[in-house]
């Protein structure tokens, strides 16, 4: 077993537990504060894959803004948190029941794809994956055209987040 | 090298749990929370498929980006709608939202 799949083990668990406490926690506070963490085992997944530029978006991003928003909002409504009441429905099981049948279904399905226990190749040493990733999205030849409507769609949700949660009185 | 089957196999788990939360939690802020955990294993899937595919073509990485801005506009769409309903009706519990039940 080599480093870089020992590293990966540990950081697959991490995430995972994080990921289990995110769902399974009473308290939503920490259930954000868990998700920080099961963010955290995925940037370092990101970099583990030589994705460098994803793995930084990933903390700025979801971290930095999304995660914090997630706590603004656990904390607006917060006289809803109240703690001796359940906080998962009365059919978790079946909840349950389909997650598992989903996960079984989705590792079936892996498993007789032949691509499945490909390995990697080391990149080249001068391989410049943030330079080709900043040419393919402004590139017309390449992903220019979602690049431009992602963001109209950021300013949608703009526009449409400030005007469903302005107070109008 | 980490063979491709452990990534797929971590995301596939990362998504079930995302699932799980996504149905199973009462409070509608727990509720996206399971849902940025599945579209995180849908991330986790993309990077490795560019990874262990043809790294000079960038389209898992571009779909990756894409991802982040969708999530990033949801999350803001769902949590205004939370806090809006949380004003009018003064809860975030999700079966008490029923009013356009019948």
């Amino acid at each position: 077993m080599t480093g870089e799949q020992i590293i990966f083990l540990i950081t697959a668990g991490f995430t995972l537990g994080s990921g289990f406490m995110v769902v399974t926690t009473r308290n939503l506070v920490h259930a954000a504060l868990w998700l920080v963490s099961t963010l955290f085992g995925v940037a370092v997944l990101y970099a583990l894959m030589n994705a460098n530029f994803i793995a930084v978006v990933q903390v700025v991003v979801y971290i930095g803004a999304i995660a914090i928003l997630f706590i603004f909002a656990v904390m607006l409504t917060r006289k809803d948190l109240r703690e001796n009441t359940p906080q998962i429905n009365k059919n978790w099981w079946a909840g349950a029941l389909l997650a598992a049948l989903v996960f079984a279904g989705l590792v079936f399905l892996l498993q007789g794809w032949s691509g499945f226990s490909k390995t990697g190749s080391a990149l080249p040493s001068d391989f410049d994956a943030v330079g080709m990733l900043g040419e393919a999205l402004v590139s017309p030849n390449a992903y220019v055209l979602p690049f431009e409507v992602a963001s109209v769609l950021l300013l949608a949700a703009l526009v449409g987040a400030v005007y469903v949660a302005f107070n109008k009185k | 090298m980490v063979p491709l089957s452990w990534y797929l196999i971590l995301a596939a788990a990362l998504f079930s749990v995302g699932l799980f939360g996504a149905l199973v939690r009462r409070n509608a802020v727990a509720i996206l929370l399971g849902v940025e955990l599945m579209l995180n294993a849908v991330n986790i899937n993309l990077v490795a498929f560019w990874r262990y595919g043809d790294v000079t073509t960038m389209t898992g990485q571009v779909f990756a980006i894409i991802v982040f801005a969708v999530a990033a506009a949801e999350v803001a769409v769902g949590l205004a709608l939370v806090i809006s309903v949380y004003r009018r009706r003064n809860t975030v519990v999700a079966d008490e939202l029923d009013m356009m039940k019948w």
